[in-house]
């Protein structure tokens, strides 16, 4: 009687052996064969070669039998298409079988056989049995469309069943009605714009009525049906809420998950001031905590849901603190989870109870989970202010217990609070020194040090601190290391007396030994501010931080959104779009919920979906706008004269010193001689002179930088003086570099010209030891030229000029050197043209053309900024096809549409046009109505953007609207100041 | 959908495979083995995604069973379907094992092609399946054409859980309100939270297709009554009645009845099944209060005194109380007092178990213990488990009582009266724990 013995395995000649009991005449004995063919194909043993034995088998009246046999044909089908044909007659025959059981299992194995040979003969058995008197029949039926649409979606169209399958909806049996939609659900999911589940009142209405009656499951497939429905208007929202809402008492879980969807989806549209909302929202939070005492797996569905419930509508579960409160024997899964949701639910009302769980927590055995409740109770203290202090006092209390890895974890979020209450809590900086050896992880190192470097002036042994990290500062992690740099640049900044040797030490350790170039790049920016501008330095160092945000780990909103359409599904566990892990078309379509974006209509439509994909365009600007001063510091200047070797000492660390202090400074000053080897790119390989420098690549060579500090003799003295003048210096006025830089963007604006914009002064000599800079910007024969006029206003002679942009919105980039080849006597002047490339890094400016340029020569480093006319962006091959053109036009969503007047233009229609074409814009069809022109235009920009532009000229009054279209709306308006500018000259 | 369905025993070796779908192949069976089964941690998700599929599992005692897809599938159905594809085994074999799972494999995959198509759950009642699929495979094809459609229309009818001509000589039910009852409660005695979650569960030998109504003291149904005028019991009703933060039935209750009217009426399987369950959380009576005093004496010794009280009526008794006391790992010995039961220390469970066989209400009893502890370097604290306790009790300690279960079955001559019913409440703990 026992099956298990088929498990075992045998012998060789096992095959033989069974295909001998295939082909036995007695019934039993063929059984006992199939069967253990059966179980060695569970265990993965390879048994297709029996196929024609077993397929022998499938004649029997025995059901068990033909069960076993169906089994084998799903598995190996495939693999032996040939052969299965032999088995269609017996399906078709079973087809027609009086048993309605024997009918549905014929049918059901049918579309399991992924065979094109008999596909073809699936189809006329499949409709009737779509048609068959028996209910179970049907459903087995309806079912089996969506397996042949899988085989073959062409056949399945062209043999009309889906026409059938939408009118099983109607179905009187309620099985029927759910198997149909969950296979025309499927279906549409692989054909998203088919409107194939034509959701209407009336269908909804049906599918409300199957609900009542169908077992579990269906109710799960008609509930996910009626997620993806959009209702007209407020009132049939409330009517399928009101109809939806008992199934949230049904004790199959996702029955209620799937209802919770239902209801959040539609109470988007539900006026807020509604009684019924109200109702609605108080009756979500019940059945929601039932689902917490499910099996520990429902939970964690259940629980990663409820974290994007809270989310979204944060009201629903505020009194319900205590449910989330962690059971001791809960798996880890359930208990992280819960963790999440408490911290999410805090408020000033339950705070108490929350961080007297909390520390319980801090005492439990998984680490993660201690770690995970320690960083919870810095949260608490960031989000509800009132407790801060009582979080702060039970981390302390949690590092007295020196637990090693509950140390570090409040540290690092004491770092936090420290962050958001700046001056509040420094008195427990003691209490977390005491704790600096046993700390070993980066994190907590980094946010110790940072807590040490941000309070320095309040730990008298900040520098001691400090040097001890600093021993083993090439074995830190880079998180470490960085910080450290940080944390003793700002030491230096505020008890510069002691700990010049610190600061010294820290920047050649992070310029000249490290290879790490986010490292050496944050020590040049430092090394210059400090040499430079010491008082710019303090306010760029120690600028006031921004607070902390309460919430730091939202999932961002449209993401949230998209989750919220997909309640109780393997996305809402991910916390991921579905096609961030489903392969092929299913699931790719992004879901909306309705009435949000502002936009009543069309929620699903792809319009809505391409608008805000805008920002994933691939053409568009980058979008982050960075911290601009931090961005032109990092620009690498390179200095030229590298000739007279500064005086070398033997070790890099004393020569970084010594350059610090203006050791440089002499030979640089000096050689106004010197040939310029000027290099502009920084990846540009250098000059041999520097052959006798250390290893680190050419530009970085500290020769450089002391060409950097030479730039200010007032600097270099302040730098060179005994320490104790030191303070005075800071005050002192330096030079304008730094000054200009912040002054950005302050009256440098720039009129926009036709063609080419007359030049303007960019840099006034006052604010450049003389140099005088005026210049515009040009497109000739594709390319872009900077055009400039330097002028010498000062008593000396100037050389060695380079320049160096600043990562601006299209990537321009000097093309090659900036062209200077004779020094530049006093009262001098002369032209330079410099051609301009766009494959430079990019970051998005304000206002979009804006540019930030530093120029420099043997007296100095200057920044200006300027803004460039965007038409010399425009390429020659901007002109769009007609049809191209249309589709690209409707495409682009409204939304992205702007449009502009263009006064005072005495232009007609086709003057416009030329005056235009010359600077690539190109008129693609022109249309008359009514004595007004209308010009459809487009141009190109640089980076692959096109902009769309209509141009409505009318005869007689000089004012033109001009309407413009671009999948990066924000280019428009200086796409209108180019098009006023061309026309008005 | 559900691509596929697979069940291991404990070393990871397949039982059952079976594929649903095209996407998933046979290297999913192994994934999942050498992913989750032979994983070195312990499971940190129910959920895993191995290259792009996902898998979810349940265990029951050593036996794997996963499902695996590669869809955006509803997790909820899945997991939920799993816990019925183990209901419907149980019922049909006992107790899932491999030894049960092995002698079983053709009516699994019997069972799997009949519940699970294409991915797509079906009817999965037991009643229902139990009609036509069975042990023998010899029944089924001796089914009269009525008999066959009798089988259909039920699988896909309304009333899938229930036969039509069923006959009892003697219509009886049996009631049975099973409470489990949990408390977390701070060292100090403070409640830190509290619930019963209890289920009505139901036996029903009853003929025919019969229409039964049930009642329970729900202060919502109560106070309606109350507002209609029959003021009989009013004054008392208003303590007796209880409120229930939520529940939800077995598929054969109206549900939108219970919405509009919150009365709960429905046709029953016949047999076994669970009618409700529920969830309460004010006005619980907690039948057990424990009060440790946990004393360290040093580095190497711990004094600890547990007294437990019962808190409900003398005239009651408890039954199979058992009080777990956590102990440090380091502990070398114990010395234990007890003035009632028996209590030994488990050096394998690292806890002290007092056990109480009964225990009538309103009385105390205590223990103390003595716990010696071996020196250790170990920097790290004892997190110090709570005190957990286990019991039952003859009542529900939510305080819900059935007030009536009526039985109309119009075409039969029995009536309501005619039956013979049966009510039982027991509590039990569930988690209940006092932390120390």
């Amino acid at each position: 009687m026992t099956d298990s013995k088929y498990f075992t395995t045998t012998k060789k000649g096992e095959i033989f052996e069974l295909k001998a009991e295939l082909n036995s005449d007695k019934k039993e004995k063929k059984k006992e064969a199939v069967k253990k063919v059966i179980a060695s194909m569970t265990v993965g043993k390879d048994v297709s070669a029996l196929f024609p034995d077993v397929v022998n088998c499938m004649q029997t009246d025995n059901l068990e039998l033909k069960k076993l046999v169906y089994l084998y044909l799903m598995n190996y089908a495939k693999s032996q298409p040939d052969m299965a044909i032999m088995a269609v007659n017996t399906f078709v025959k079973d087809c027609e079988d009086p048993n309605p059981l024997i009918r549905a299992l014929a049918v059901r194995t049918m579309g399991c056989i992924r065979v094109d040979k008999i596909t073809e003969y699936l189809c006329e058995p499949l409709r009737k049995c779509l048609k068959d008197e028996d209910p179970y029949v049907r459903k087995t039926a309806a079912v089996c469309v969506a397996k042949l649409h899988d085989i073959n979606a062409q056949l399945v169209e062209d043999q009309g069943f889906l026409d059938t399958l939408k009118d099983l909806i109607s179905d009187s049996n309620p099985m029927v009605v759910a198997n149909a939609v969950a296979a025309l659900s499927e279906i549409a999911e692989s054909h998203p714009n088919s409107n194939l589940l034509d959701l209407n009142p009336q269908t909804i209405n049906k599918l409300l009525t199957a609900l009542n009656e169908c077992t579990e499951w269906g109710q799960i497939f008609i509930l996910d049906c009626l997620a993806n429905y959009t209702p007209r208007d407020d009132r049939e929202s409330q009517s399928i809420c009101e109809r939806v809402t008992p199934r949230l008492s049904h004790a199959n879980s996702a029955v209620v998950l799937s209802a919770v969807k239902v209801l959040m989806k539609f109470m988007e549209m539900l006026p807020k001031d509604l009684d019924y909302y109200g109702t609605l929202l108080k009756k979500l939070a019940p059945p929601l905590v039932t689902l917490l005492s499910a099996e520990p797996e429902l939970q964690y569905v259940a629980l990663r849901n409820i974290n994007l419930i809270v989310q979204r509508r944060p009201e629903i579960l505020k009194h319900e603190m205590k449910v989330f409160f962690v059971k001791y024997n809960d798996p880890i899964y359930v208990k992280l989870e819960k963790l999440d949701i408490m911290i999410r639910l805090a408020s000033q009302a339950n705070i108490a109870q929350v961080l007297a769980e909390l520390k319980e927590y801090a005492t439990e055995v998984d680490v993660d989970f201690v770690r995970k409740a320690v960083r919870a109770i810095g949260r608490c203290a960031i989000k509800v202010e009132q407790s801060a202090e009582r979080c702060v006092s039970t981390l302390l209390d949690l590092i007295q217990t020196k637990v090693n890895y509950v140390v570090q974890e409040a540290i690092v979020v004491i770092k936090d609070i420290f962050r958001k209450y700046p001056n509040k809590y420094e008195s427990v900086i003691a209490t977390l020194c005491e704790n600096l050896d046993s700390l070993d992880e980066p994190e907590a190192r980094a946010a110790m040090i940072w807590i040490v470097g941000e309070y320095a002036e309040r730990i008298d042994n900040a520098d001691e601190l400090l040097e001890s990290f600093l021993e083993g500062f090439h074995d830190e992690s880079t998180q470490v290391q960085l910080q450290l740099l940080t944390a003793i640049v700002k030491l230096f900044l505020k008890k510069p007396t002691e700990t010049q040797e610190l600061v010294q030490q820290v920047l050649s350790l992070a310029t000249q030994d490290s290879d790490n170039p986010d490292l050496r790049d944050r020590g040049y920016i430092y090394w210059r501010l400090l040499s430079t501008d010491p008082v710019a330095a303090k306010e760029v160092v120690l600028a006031e931080k921004p607070l902390i945000s309460e919430e730091t780990d939202l999932i961002e909103p449209t993401l949230l959104e998209e989750l919220i359409c997909h309640i109780g599904t393997l996305a809402s566990v991910y916390h991921k779009p579905p096609s961030a892990f489903v392969e092929g078309s299913r699931g790719v379509q992004h879901k909306r919920l309705p009435g949000s974006a502002g936009s009543g209509e069309s929620v699903d439509s792809p319009d809505t979906v391409s608008a805000a994909g805008v920002s994933e365009a691939p053409p568009a600007v980058i979008p982050s706008q960075g911290d601009l001063l931090g961005d032109l510091l990092n620009l690498d200047l390179t200095p030229p004269t590298t000739s007279g070797p500064p005086p070398v000492p033997s070790s890099g660390m004393q020569m970084g010193a010594m350059d610090l202090l203006g050791g440089g400074l002499d030979s640089l000053m000096g050689d106004e001689s010197e040939p310029p080897p000027i290099p502009l790119r920084t990846d540009t390989p250098q000059s041999p002179q520097l052959s006798h420098q250390s290893p680190s690549p050419p530009d970085y060579s500290p020769t450089e930088l002391g060409g950097d500090l030479g730039g200010s003799p007032a600097m270099g003295a302040a730098f060179g003086a005994p320490p104790a003048v030191m303070p005075a210096s800071f005050s002192a006025p330096v030079s304008g570099g730094l000054d200009d830089l912040f002054d950005l963007g302050g009256g440098v604006g720039m009129p926009m010209g036709a063609y080419s914009p007359p030049k303007t002064i960019w840099l006034p000599a006052m604010k450049a030891k003389g140099l005088e800079i005026s210049g515009t910007f040009a497109r000739r024969a594709g390319v872009i030229q900077m055009e400039m006029t330097l002028t010498n206003k000062a008593m000396s002679v100037m050389t060695d000029f380079a320049i160096q942009f600043n990562r601006n919105s299209f990537g321009l980039a000097p093309a090659g050197p900036l062209q200077v080849l004779t020094p530049l006597s006093p009262n001098q002047t002369i032209e330079v043209a410099l051609p301009l490339s766009t494959v430079g890094p990019v970051m998005k400016m304000e206002p979009l053309s804006n540019l930030q340029v530093a120029v420099k020569n043997n007296i100095d480093v200057f920044y200006f900024s300027c803004q460039y006319p965007i038409s010399m962006l425009f390429v020659e091959d901007g002109k769009m096809e007609r049809q191209v053109f249309l589709a690209t036009w409707k495409d682009i969503p409204n939304d992205n549409e702007a449009q502009f007047q263009i006064k005072d233009c005495h232009l007609n229609s086709d003057a416009a046009s030329n005056k235009l074409q010359g600077s690539n814009v190109f008129t693609i069809a022109k249309r008359t109505v009514e004595g007004q022109d209308m010009l459809y235009q487009s141009m190109k920009l640089t980076n692959g953007i096109w902009v769309l532009a209509e141009l409505r000229v009318q005869a007689g009054n000089p004012n033109y609207t001009i309407s413009l279209k671009c999948r990066a709306p924000e280019v428009s308006q200086c796409v209108f100041q180019s098009y006023e500018a061309i026309l008005k000259n | 959908m559900i691509g596929g369905l697979f069940i291991y025993n404990h070393k990871g070796e397949v039982l059952i495979s079976r594929v649903y779908r095209d996407d998933i192949g046979r290297n999913a069976v192994d994934a999942f083995r050498v992913n989750v089964i032979h994983a070195r941690q312990q499971v940190r998700s129910p959920v895993t995604n191995i290259a792009r599929t996902s898998f979810f599992h349940v265990k029951r005692s050593n036996i794997w069973l996963a499902a695996v897809t590669k869809q955006n599938v509803n997790a909820t159905m899945v997991f939920e379907f799993l816990y019925k594809m183990c209901d419907v085994m149980s019922a049909y074999f006992g107790k899932i094992s491999e030894e049960n799972v092995k002698n079983n494999f053709v009516l699994i995959y019997e069972l799997l092609d009949e519940i699970l198509d294409f991915g797509y759950p079906q009817n999965s009642e037991t009643g229902a399946l139990k009609t036509f699929i069975t042990q023998q495979g010899i029944k089924s094809q001796h089914h009269t054409k009525e008999e066959q459609s009798q089988i259909t229309s039920q699988v896909t009818g309304q009333i899938g859980w229930r036969r039509e001509g069923i006959k009892y000589r003697r219509n009886e039910l049996f009631l049975d309100v099973l409470e489990s009852v949990n408390l977390l409660m701070s060292p100090q005695g403070q409640v830190l939270s509290a619930h019963v979650s209890g289920r009505v569960v139901m036996k029903s030998y009853l003929s025919g297709m019969p229409e039964c109504k049930f009642g329970m003291n729900d202060k919502i149904v109560i106070d309606k009554q109350g507002k209609g005028g029959s003021s009989e019991d009013g004054g008392k009703s208003g303590k007796q009645s209880i409120a229930i933060d939520d529940c939800t039935f077995h598929q054969c209750v109206r549900l939108s009845k219970f919405d509009s009217e919150r009365s709960i009426s429905f046709i029953p399987p016949d047999g076994d099944y669970e009618l409700m369950r529920y969830r309460t959380t004010k006005d619980i009576i907690l039948p057990f209060r424990v009060i440790p005093l946990v004393r360290e004496v040093g580095r190497t010794k711990l004094e600890v005194k547990v007294v437990i009280k019962s808190n409900f009526k003398s005239s009651l008794l408890a039954q199979k109380i058992e009080v777990r006391i956590p102990t440090p790992l380091n502990t070398s010995g114990v010395q234990l007092i007890c003035m009632k039961g028996k209590a030994k220390y488990k050096a394998s469970e690292n806890a002290i178990v007092w056990k109480i066989k009964r225990m009538a209400g309103m009385k105390e009893s205590q223990i103390s213990a003595e716990i010696e502890l071996l020196p250790t370097n170990d920097k790290k604290k004892w997190a110090r488990p709570p005190i957990s306790m286990n019991f039952e009790v003859p009542f529900a300690p939510s305080g819900l009582k059935v007030r009536y279960l009526k039985v109309f079955e119009p075409k039969l001559n029995y009536s309501d009266h005619d039956v013979i019913k049966w009510v039982r409440y027991i509590g039990r703990s569930g988690i209940y724990e006092t932390r120390c």
